[in-house]
């Protein structure tokens, strides 16, 4: 497939931005996951061929970095079970999500709606246990909100996910102060990034 | 009263502490100002007065990491902003809450480096920050503090912000800037170091979000004033983030110096419902464990040292009396199991036995023999089993896989044995 016209400019933009388009790779692989939802063959040829490497390059690269998905939901629900959520018992967190979607840990519902992992420390450690949905922060989850927080995401399918509105439904205890909203919200299973063009919702 | 450097304006400015315009309100960009008026040299000297160490987790002294850059051009900046060390949560806040007092403390350190291009290495699970970060580098674009003939003053800089994708090895200074060049993020062979040949082979200083905020304090105040607070080795304030079980979780900006007691128990209100405390790890995940007969030991990069530890990346997690001291350090092993960039044997083969020894003496499944098994397998990753540790490998992650196993069967053996074979102990 072809990248949209906005896209390219975009991925133009980038590439422009660095000493070397090759430090380009990571970047191009995010418009491209966002182009399609997903990682694919297609993608990468379209990212090497936009930085002159070769495909078998571009995907050494994707396969080191576990946020380039070639299987994932429109969303993303990354639980974490690091130290500080383990000791707060993520696991019982992990357990609902997983019970609640009926999709396991590290798998994608059969219907495309939702994807689980359960992953290793994104820094929310004062706000244990804490989730991310498409990159945006939880904290301060009980698996009882956790439940919660997945039939939002399966019966009200937010096309837009914002993580101080999240925080506000489901969330408790925070890192830290956060401040002010952040109006910017996540399209899809990567992160919500203005460069990337993924980002929703007014930022 | 514990002095503030990095936290002021955020206490002061809740709701909008991260704008330009706050930030201009409250001091910002005079220092730039004030440097801009020095010869680089002189910033770079006052950075080494400063005696300020490297708060990513290394804790090298950064006026001496400067010292090393090599003078060929061109020459890059790049902030490490790649926090991933489990227990840690600092930079997020910094860039969240006050991303201006980063990107001043940038223009500053690279007008006294003499580099051109800066990059902000932003971990991938960190879009907020990254927004934050990225829209405070517009702002100062706008504002003519960061491009072209910055201020008149001759100097040009352009600064941008590069989104990583979920590995923490990339906090590792020479994987970051593979990853940075468009490679996978593996840790290069030392030396030559990022100073003589970093990004794109060229002289580069990778520096840590806490470290460079802290630098436009420091041009303002002087060196001297840095250097005066806190004790002799252990200078300046630090942000420490304090996790686990703790009645009041949350980053603590301290003066170096106070007790292990004052910051858990008079800062985060002791163990969370009252309960005894069992351990604490001093310095994120790869840090080996303290316990409670170092209550009154002093918040120090040496007493740490001599305890066997470190400071590491500032993030303690504290563990309470239910604590399973064999599942806390399967989380922690696992983690550097599954963050193992693979190159090098020890490391990739040997952290994924940890996890599965740990895995079945969790499960009942032990063996007596577990316990020197777990010791074999941690010596091969790390010779000796000292502190620092020696090396078998391209960089520390293997050897700090070994950490939380060489503190269960220092500090809690019998626990660990009575496990082998016999019932799973109670509590998470």
């Amino acid at each position: 497939m072809t990248w949209s016209s906005a896209t390219s400019e975009r991925a133009d933009a980038i590439v422009a931005r660095y000493p070397k388009p090759r430090s380009a790779v990571m970047p191009l692989l995010y418009l491209a996951m966002h182009e399609e939802g997903r990682l694919t063959d297609e993608g990468m040829q379209e990212v090497a061929a936009r930085i002159g490497i070769t495909s078998a390059q571009v995907l050494a690269v994707a396969s080191f970095y576990t946020m380039f998905k070639r299987e994932v939901g429109r969303h993303v629900v990354s639980v974490c079970r690091s130290i500080a959520c383990h000791l707060l018992d993520s696991q019982a967190v992990i357990d609902a999500v997983a019970d609640e979607s009926g999709v396991p840990p590290g798998e994608t519902a059969a219907d495309g709606s939702l994807t689980v992992e359960a992953v290793e420390c994104i820094g929310a450690c004062g706000g244990a246990p804490a989730i991310q949905v498409d990159y945006e922060m939880v904290e301060g989850l009980t698996p009882d909100k956790a439940r919660e927080l997945v039939r939002w995401l399966l019966d009200e399918q937010p096309d837009l996910v914002r993580s101080d509105e999240m925080q506000e439904r489901f969330g408790g205890q925070r890192s830290f102060d956060w401040g002010p909203d952040d109006p910017a919200a996540a399209l899809g299973p990567y992160p919500a990034f203005a460069p990337f063009g993924t980002v929703g919702g007014g930022s | 009263m514990t002095e503030q450097i990095l936290t002021t304006r955020m206490d002061a400015h809740p709701s909008d502490s991260h704008t330009l315009s706050v930030y201009e309100q409250t001091g910002g960009y005079q220092a730039l100002r004030k440097a801009l008026g020095m010869k680089p040299e002189e910033i770079a000297e006052e950075v080494k007065v400063s005696n300020i160490a490297g708060r990513g987790g290394a804790g090298f002294p950064t006026g001496v990491k400067w010292g090393f850059l090599a003078p060929a051009q061109p020459r890059y900046l790049v902030i490490n902003a790649d926090e991933s060390e489990p227990g840690t949560f600092k930079d997020r806040q910094l860039l969240e809450r006050d991303p201006h007092q980063l990107v001043e403390g940038i223009v500053i350190s690279a007008y006294a480096l003499a580099a051109n291009r800066a990059f902000v290495y932003v971990r991938g699970e960190y879009p907020r920050p990254a927004r934050r970060v990225h829209a405070a580098i517009e702002e100062a674009r706008q504002a003519g503090y960061i491009g072209e003939d910055i201020l008149g003053s001759g100097f040009s800089l352009d600064v941008s912000v590069h989104l990583g994708a979920g590995a923490y090895i990339c906090g590792e200074e020479t994987a970051l800037l593979n990853s940075l060049e468009g490679l996978r993020g593996e840790p290069r062979i030392k030396p030559p170091f990022p100073a003589v040949e970093g990004l794109y082979g060229k002289p580069t200083i990778v520096n840590n979000v806490e470290t460079i905020s802290n630098i436009p304090w420091i041009v303002t105040n002087g060196g001297a004033a840095y250097d005066a607070i806190g004790p002799e080795g252990s200078k300046g304030t630090r942000l420490f983030s304090v996790s686990g079980h703790i009645e009041r979780p949350g980053n603590y900006e301290i003066v170096m110096g106070m007790t292990w007691r004052n910051l858990i128990y008079d800062l985060g209100g002791g163990v969370r419902g009252g309960k005894d405390l069992k351990a604490w790890i001093p310095g994120g995940a790869s840090a080996p464990w303290l316990t409670p007969e170092h209550l009154d030991e002093p918040i120090t990069i040496q007493a740490c040292a001599r305890l066997g530890t470190m400071l590491g990346s500032g993030g303690i997690v504290v563990m309470d009396e239910t604590t399973n001291v064999v599942a806390a350090a399967l989380s922690l092993v696992r983690f550097f199991a599954h963050e193992s960039c693979g190159q090098c044997t020890p490391c990739r083969e040997g952290a994924t036995w940890l996890e599965r020894i740990l895995e079945r003496i969790l499960h009942g499944e032990g063996r007596p023999s577990d316990l020197d098994l777990l010791l074999d397998v941690s010596d091969n990753i790390s010779p000796g089993l000292k502190w620092p540790p020696a090396m078998t490998t391209i960089c520390p992650l293997g050897p700090s896989a070994v950490s939380p196993i060489t503190s269960i069967l220092t500090h809690f053996r019998e626990e660990v044995a009575a496990m082998v074979g016999g019932e799973v102990a109670a509590g998470v």
